[in-house]
Parts: structure tokens; C-alpha cells; sequence
């Protein structure tokens, strides 16, 4: 009997546990899973294609670096109560203010048109004309903050997350070769061929799209949108936790697809992969252009929703998915601009997306360190931060990890600038 | 009503300017060290920038 009471206390405390994780749950999966967003994805299926298994232990390191530099945002806006943008304005005053929400404002807006190039291509697998895959994608996305309510929001944002695990399946509909997944995951290597300027341009490719700026101002954003309390902000950590291990699965799963279905082929873009697959494997080609979509989708409503809630804060608006449209008019008529304006560019004929996607990588060095930086003296500033201030060991794993990514984002913003600088 | 926007718009920026005039962090010499290094990093950026800008149109 006291055997069976307490099997019975532990299966209700579990319970319990689950119940008020999933009620905390939200902000840490979606910026996660967001961040596989359609560039992401392909700057995974070409790594796969390019070095098979090679660099899986490489995206499973990249896990805890995205981790790391997420949690900070969670205990900055549980305990400050305010959202990035804010927080760089009121600790470092106007000037840093402006050139943060500026230049996160024009990297949001073109990296929206690189989701939507995503979004449209995947879609085009079925024949779907981009101008349809448009106004369908403005209308799911405008659905789903016009109902006015936070809460509702994040779990539609969750239901696209699980949508975005579709690679999983798909993986594991082609039957991969699990020793040299297990080879690959755990035992840190070259590829055949060594260290050459490509790989080295497709390893920096890969950090650029783990850590984006748009993510630490989403995630802060976020968290003070939610009301997470400092009483909360285990969960909030152990939901950033799971959401960079989803990410880290999901950037594996395309590497196994096309490391498996289009060894040694080049990859310019996932759509193209897609497309390659069809031929193979129909139903795989259909999940990937599936999945591909549901990341453009994910990351534009995500960074839209970054800008507008940066501008709320910063403008003094009334910035809360918990408004509805009339009590925060400018927050839901910036949120739907920057939507309709990056949409309408891929619609555009002969537009240079390609020079867009380009930018992209360039605007993103300028943003990304300063950032970066504003985060780490954030939370070093025991005033504000108080018994929630970095460690020590805090300290020393987000400073290195902080250096790395400047170096490497400024090497991968100057090559972009510069291709031929790595021999490319 | 356009005119008005601007007009409005501009008051706006100038009481945000205001407003944060001054940062609240405490300026140590860490945090001195950050912003200078940080700023040093994106003129050289730009530097970068312009000077691609430059021989492209060459």
C-alpha cells in the first residue's frame, strides 16, 4: 500500500511538474526552433550534401552556444521587465539606442524577405504561384496575433514548432546509415580533404545562423510579454535548454537527409534540395519543402514581432499581444508594415534577392557584437541585476563564447563582402 | 496629415532623446573599455564598407 501511495504522490508531482512547464513553455522552444529558420535550413542541407556526417558533432557543440547566450536574455527580462531595445536605451543612452533599434529594424526587415524567398520557394514544390504563398502567409500571420491574447499566440507559434520537427520523420524515412550518424555526432573530425577555405566559410555559415541579433531582442521581448517573474526563470532556462536541443535535432535531421540522399552534390538554397528529392524520394522532397516553409513562417512572425515590440518599448506604445488591435494601434500597424513590405519585395520582378541575402550576412556583423556586448555588461551591472548577475563561470563562458562569435560573424560579414578573401 | 506624422514623429525622437540622455550603467573602466573598443569596431566596419562601395564603382 505505502509502496503504492508513493508511486502514486511521484506520478502526481510529475504531473504536476509537466503541467507547469507547458504553462511556462514558449519563449525559449519558439526562438529556438525559430532560428532553424529558412536560411538556417539551408546552410544545413548544404553542409550535409557538402560533408556528409562529418560536422554533425559540430552543430551539436553549437547547442550549448546558442544556450548560453539565450538564457541571458531570460534572466535580463525576468528581472528588468524590460525588453531589449529598452534595456540598451536606458543603460547606454540615446546614441547606442538608436543605432541598436535602427540597425535592428533594416536587419529584420531584409532578413523577413529572405524568410519569405524561403517561403515561397518551398511552396512553389507544389506548384503554388508566390503570390498566393504570400497572402496565405500574411493572413496565417495576421490571424494570429489579431486575437489579442499572449497566450494564444505562443501556442499557435509552439504548434509550428512541431511542424518544424518534420525532418525527424523524414529522416528517418530513408533508412540513414545510424554508425556514421553515431561516427559523426561524437567523434569531432575533418572532412575528407581538411581544413579548406570552403569549409571554413560553411563552419561560419553555420555559427551565423545559431546565434541571429534579431533572437536575443525576440527572446527578451518575449519573456517581459509573458510577465515571467524571477520566480519563473528556472523554467524559462529549462525551456531555452529544450529548445536549443530541438535545434540542434532539427539541423541534424537535414544534414542526415541530404548527407544520405545528395552526397557531394552542391547546395545553394533548401528549395533546390527539395526539388533534388522529389526524384528519390517524393515523400521526403514534400516534408522538406513542408518544413521549409513552416521555418520562413516562423521566423518572419518571430522577427516582425522582435521590431514591433522593440519599437513599443522604445516609443512608449503599448507594445503587449495581450492588446488587441485598438489599444495598441501602432505596435499591430508596425507589426503588419513590416510583414507586408518584405512580402511585397519577393513579389517583385527581377528583385536582387540574392544581393539581399548578401546584406543580410553584412548588416547582421554590424548588429550582432554590439548586441552581444550589451548583453554581457547587462548582466554584469549588479544594480539592475542584483543576486541574478552573471558568475564567474557565467562570466567566463559567455566572454568566450561572445569573442568567438564576433570573430567569426566579422569573418563572415567581411567574406561576404569580400568573397575571394578565403579563395572562394 | 502627413506634415502632422513628422511633426509628431520628430517630437517624439526629441522626448526619447531626453528621456535616455544620459545612461544609467555604471561607467567603470570595463564598461568604458567595451563601448570605446565597440565603437573603434564599427567605424572600422564601416570603414570597410565605403571602401568596397569605392571600388565598386571603380
Amino acid at each position: 500500500m505505502n509502496i503504492l501511495s508513493s508511486f502514486y504522490y511521484r506520478y502526481k508531482k510529475i504531473l504536476k511538474t509537466i503541467r507547469l512547464y507547458l504553462i511556462i513553455a514558449g519563449p525559449g522552444i519558439i526562438v529556438m526552433v525559430a532560428d532553424n529558420d529558412a536560411g538556417g535550413i539551408t546552410t544545413y542541407t548544404a553542409t550535409g550534401a557538402q560533408y556528409s556526417f562529418h560536422l554533425i558533432w559540430f552543430l551539436i557543440l553549437l547547442g550549448p552556444v546558442a544556450y548560453y547566450v539565450q538564457e541571458m536574455t531570460v534572466r535580463l527580462g525576468a528581472v528588468t521587465k524590460r525588453g531589449h531595445a529598452e534595456a540598451i536605451f536606458h543603460s547606454f543612452g540615446s546614441f547606442w539606442g538608436w543605432f541598436s533599434l535602427l540597425d535592428l529594424v533594416f536587419l529584420d526587415w531584409l532578413t523577413m524577405i529572405t524568410e519569405f524567398i524561403g517561403m515561397t520557394a518551398a511552396m512553389s514544390i507544389f506548384g503554388v504561384p508566390p503570390i498566393v504563398t504570400v497572402i496565405v502567409g500574411w493572413i496565417l500571420m495576421g490571424t494570429m496575433v489579431l486575437q489579442g491574447r499572449y497566450w494564444t499566440w505562443e501556442k499557435a507559434a509552439l504548434v509550428f514548432c512541431g511542424l518544424n520537427l518534420i525532418y525527424i520523420p523524414a529522416a528517418l524515412m530513408i533508412n540513414p546509415p545510424v554508425d556514421k550518424i553515431l561516427h559523426g555526432s561524437f567523434i569531432p573530425q575533418l572532412p575528407p580533404g581538411g581544413f579548406t577555405n570552403a569549409l571554413f566559410f560553411l563552419l561560419m555559415a553555420n555559427i551565423g545562423t545559431t546565434i541571429a541579433p534579431w533572437m536575443i531582442f525576440f527572446q527578451q521581448s518575449a519573456v517581459v510579454d509573458k510577465g515571467m517573474q524571477e520566480k519563473d526563470m528556472l523554467w524559462g532556462k529549462i525551456d531555452t535548454a529544450v529548445g536549443s536541443l530541438l535545434t540542434v535535432i532539427v539541423a541534424g535531421g537535414c544534414v542526415i537527409l541530404t548527407a544520405t540522399l545528395l552526397p557531394g552534390q552542391i547546395i545553394n538554397d533548401a528549395a533546390t534540395a527539395a526539388f533534388r528529392f522529389m526524384p528519390i524520394n517524393h515523400y521526403v522532397g514534400a516534408l522538406l519543402a513542408i518544413g521549409l516553409f513552416d521555418a520562413g513562417f516562423l521566423g518572419a512572425i518571430c522577427i516582425s514581432l522582435a521590431s514591433s515590440w522593440a519599437f513599443g518599448e522604445v516609443f512608449g506604445w503599448a507594445h503587449s499581444l495581450n492588446h488587441k488591435v485598438k489599444e495598441a494601434p501602432w505596435f499591430y500597424a508596425y507589426y503588419f508594415f513590416d510583414l507586408l513590405l518584405a512580402g511585397t519585395v519577393v513579389l517583385i520582378p527581377r528583385a536582387p534577392l540574392v544581393l539581399i541575402t548578401l546584406f543580410v550576412q553584412v548588416i547582421a556583423v554590424t548588429l550582432l557584437p554590439a548586441a552581444l556586448v550589451f548583453l554581457i555588461l547587462l548582466l554584469n551591472n549588479e544594480e539592475t541585476m542584483g543576486e541574478y548577475k552573471n558568475t564567474l563561470f557565467q562570466n567566463i563562458a559567455n566572454v568566450g563564447i561572445v569573442v568567438v562569435i564576433i570573430v567569426i560573424s566579422t569573418l563572415y560579414g567581411i567574406s561576404a563582402i569580400f568573397p575571394k578573401i578565403l579563395g572562394g | 496629415m502627413i506634415f502632422d506624422f513628422f511633426r509628431n514623429t520628430a517630437g517624439a525622437v526629441r522626448d526619447i532623446n531626453q528621456k535616455y540622455a544620459k545612461p544609467h550603467i555604471e561607467m567603470t573602466p570595463w564598461v568604458r573599455f567595451s563601448l570605446g573598443a565597440l565603437r573603434f569596431y564599427l567605424l572600422l566596419l564601416v570603414g570597410i564598407m565605403i571602401y568596397k562601395f569605392i571600388t565598386l564603382l571603380h
